[in-house]
């Protein structure tokens, strides 16, 4: 015993002497584990969560999803929305100490563009060119008049990768990843942690207050919390609700939530395949009767905690797009049960499927019994997701259970959920007035003119209503007391700059 | 004893044929499943030309019989194929979790044999005492007690409570000892418990069975010790059945622990293969399956040869 306690003393004397005594280090627990760490090859909402430490893009969002600097400092729309110029900031290094400079966006935008494994393609589908004006100033050329192209270059796109590494490595960059944000690349170990050390040029370094950041996946919410409460790690995200009150009431830790901008619907097969062949899928007063059957405010307390807000359209009532002329509509059971004898109906046999998740389940139970009450006889049909997907895309399904992460700008979660050809369509709804509405509001830069067009969209859609949506959740995080300094965001990232860890 | 070499080889031999319906069996299973790996993939970013790219990069579209020709050549030089989610090669992520698997296993086999050998040897000498009640109370309890729920409790009580262990994580062996074996500390506990009860059950039988036959009876007779009857007489016999599921048991170890690992954030097989099966990340699952055949069929194969150098009388029929 004596010999171990010895052994355990040396060590841990070794250990102690061995790192500078300022190092501060910071354990973040994530829920998955991020896929490549390439920017144009990423797929996964962790795998963001890392390139916010990581790359630096070249414009940001505000917590109020308002567009500002990052490492472009000024920019400014052109004939008619067709041309995007940029003024780059001065003096910015990647992490290998090669200059960010014009030639090094064009580079990045263009391996987007082009690289087989791309997957950002579609986010900068409205690129025609891009070039360099200056040594700092960059110049996007488009196809057509495109609003949305500010907010994806707020997110992977528009993470600039050093030219150097990119051309080096090629699809293999991930194994690597050199960028130009406040963290730069140390290792990563599938399935147990990515770690990364502050970069000493950083542009912005004297807001790093970090000297180390590893991230951990933990998919099981209780652990991620014991791991909090138990000192292994510092900060999580994605708390469950359900763990909500137990953090409030722990003196040791700190709470911040806000309700994403993403959203929780039901899809229902109204033209996909023979499937749609049923009597949600043909009649809308049906589907406007099951969305009147549900008590939703009553459902975000009970399923969430009352960390989830109800909702109606596909962005949270809170947010500046959300029309507030539909507004999300009270329980009216005697109205529904109107409606489906109207639509010719006594029972409506349903069958929706579900992801085989505890939480969805609870949910479509709830929302299962209270249908009951109007007049459908639901059938719950629980499936793994990869197998939902490929039902839902495939239009093997009558109602699907569905989320969406969300998108900064309101295009990214209505249009291609919702017009003709949209790639998620998967509803497979179509209607010319709102392909029409959803399209011109793409191309204007006018907030008005677009918020306009989606309030049009929302009443036609409101009342159609292919897509039933339920609310929104809220992103949950917990960290220690003496993590200081984290502004909540409703895209669910964790900016790292001007975060603080005290002793 | 010559023969033994020869032994090993013929069964090794006979290995092959096993492999390769496994292989098949597996890629065919897999291919029935629905889902398609390039969809789970691109999750909510679904661009129909990006993902005939990929279909078409990582041979997709071929005849399923063609896909399968294809990785068992590969297979053939050394070559797995690579991950669909990370563009790891599959033989190097078996390379990283391996050595975490059988760390793991070690040490659950290693709680498993001190816990539940010398409880079943207990229970079979106080056969029907309070002592056999208690030992077999324990082991029904240990077979009973979810995995999952043992976990997290001892998260609670051990790391949360008392600050005594990590609550999960995992260090390499080599980079740090002692870290590594505080990590894998409870979840190998976690796994070793519900292994006891199962040995101690069967130690119990087998050391029954031998304690009631005639020359343990001489033995007594003799005048031996108590002690020599049972551990130099009984125990080495019922130790044959004992041997055979310890081997087994470690077998069923290295294709991963699904629950514990996932508790306990280990980065082992079950992790691995599970994100794999639910990404249909297939050159992964077939990779990881194959690897844990092959540790089925070596540790049967120990498990013959340890037979042979425990009992003298099965050398004649080599």
């Amino acid at each position: 015993m004596n010999q171990i306690l010895r052994l355990t003393t040396a060590l841990a004397f070794g250990v102690l002497t061995a790192l500078p005594a300022a190092a501060v280090e910071l354990k973040i627990g994530l829920q998955d584990d991020a896929d490549v760490l390439d920017p144009a090859q990423s797929r996964s909402f962790v795998g963001r969560i890392v390139y916010t430490a990581m790359c630096d893009k070249l414009v940001d969002v505000s917590p109020d999803l308002k567009i500002i600097p990052q490492l472009a400092t000024d920019w400014a729309w052109s004939e008619g929305g067709k041309v995007l110029t940029m003024k780059l900031r001065e003096g910015v290094k990647f992490h290998d100490d090669t200059p960010l400079d014009a030639a090094a966006v064009v580079t990045t935008i263009e391996r987007n563009l082009t690289m087989a494994e791309s997957r950002r393609k579609s986010e900068l589908a409205s690129v025609e060119k891009v070039e360099a004006a200056g040594p700092l100033e960059v110049k996007f050329t488009l196809k057509q008049p495109d609003a949305t192209l500010l907010a994806q270059l707020s997110d992977r796109a528009g993470m600039i990768v050093s030219p150097k590494a990119a051309k080096e490595l090629g699809a293999n960059f991930g194994s690597k990843p050199v960028c130009a944000g406040p963290f730069k690349f140390v290792e990563r170990v599938q399935q147990d942690r990515i770690v990364l050390e502050k970069f000493k040029d950083y542009w912005n370094k004297d807001n790093v207050f970090i000297d180390k950041v590893t991230y951990t996946p933990i998919p099981d919410s209780t652990v991620r919390l014991a791991n909090l409460q138990s000192g292994d790690l510092d900060f999580i995200e994605r708390l469950a609700p359900t763990d909500a009150a137990a953090v409030k009431g722990d003196s040791k830790l700190t709470y911040a939530d806000v309700v994403n901008i993403g959203n929780m619907s039901i899809y229902v097969n109204v033209g996909n395949g023979a499937r749609a062949n049923n009597p949600m899928g043909k009649d809308k007063r049906l589907r406007q009767a099951f969305s009147l059957a549900m008590d939703r405010e009553a459902l975000m307390q009970i399923v969430f905690e009352g960390t989830a807000v109800a909702g109606n359209q596909p962005f949270p009532p809170s947010s500046a797009w959300f029309n507030k002329a539909v507004p999300v509509p009270q329980r009216d059971v005697a109205k529904a049960k109107a409606l489906i004898k109207e639509a010719g109906f006594d029972r409506v046999p349903v069958e929706i499927q579900i992801p085989n998740n505890p939480v969805v389940q609870q949910t479509m139970q709830i929302i299962q019994s209270m249908v009951a009450e109007a007049g459908f006889d639901v059938t719950l049909k629980s499936t793994e997701f990869a197998t939902l997907l490929d039902e839902q895309t495939r239009g093997n399904y009558q109602l699907s259970r569905s989320d969406w992460s969300g998108r900064v700008d309101p295009d990214g979660n209505i249009h291609q959920f919702v017009t003709c050809k949209g790639g998620l369509n998967d509803t497979k709804y179509c209607n010319a007035e709102v392909d029409k509405l959803l399209n011109e509001a793409r191309a204007s830069t006018d907030e008005k003119v677009r918020k306009q067009k989606y309030d049009a969209a929302a009443v036609i859609l409101n009342d159609e209503q292919p897509m039933i949506y339920l609310g929104h959740q809220s992103w949950i995080w917990a960290m220690k007391k003496n993590v200081t300094g984290f502004t909540p965001s409703p895209d669910g990232m964790i900016r790292l700059i001007g975060l603080k860890k005290g002793s | 004893m010559v023969q033994m070499p020869v032994y090993i080889g013929k069964r090794l031999l006979v290995a092959i044929p096993t492999l390769l319906i496994i292989s098949i069996f597996v890629f065919s299973l897999q291919k029935l499943l629905p889902g398609d790996p390039i969809m789970a993939m691109a999750g909510e970013e679904r661009d129909p030309a990006v993902l005939e790219q990929l279909r078409e990069k990582y041979h997709l579209n071929d005849p399923i019989p063609l896909q399968y020709v294809r990785w068992l050549g590969g297979v053939a030089q050394g070559d797995l194929g690579v991950s669909l989610r990370t563009n790891q090669p599959v033989l190097e992520l078996i390379g990283q979790k391996l050595p975490v698997t059988i760390q793991l296993a070690i040490m659950s086999m290693f709680f498993a044999v001190i816990i539940g050998v010398p409880m079943g040897i207990l229970a079979a000498v106080k056969k029907n005492t309070i002592l056999d009640y208690i030992a077999n109370l324990v082991a029904l309890s240990g077979l009973s007690v979810p995995n999952f729920w043992l976990g997290i409790m001892l998260i609670l009580l051990i790391s949360v409570n008392l600050g005594w262990l990590p609550a999960s994580g995992f260090e390499s062996i080599f980079v740090d000892p002692v870290r590594s074996i505080q990590t894998m500390l409870m979840p190998s506990f976690v796994l070793g418990t519900g292994l006891a009860a199962t040995l101690m059950r069967h130690t119990r039988s087998a050391m029954l069975g031998v304690l009631s036959s005639d020359y343990i009876r001489t033995a007594r007779a003799k005048g031996l010790s108590p002690r020599e009857v049972i551990l130099s007489h009984s125990f080495r016999n019922a130790l044959l059945p004992v041997v055979t599921l310890s081997a087994l048991l470690f077998g069923e170890l290295l294709a991963g622990a699904v629950l514990t690992e996932q508790i306990f954030t280990v980065p082992g097989f079950g992790k691995l293969i599970v994100d794999a099966v639910f990404n249909r990340d297939y050159a992964v699952v077939q990779g990881v399956v194959m690897c844990t055949a092959v540790g089925f069929i070596v540790m049967n194969l120990a498990a013959d040869i340890l037979y042979v150098l425990l009992n003298p009388r099965l050398r004649a029929t080599l």
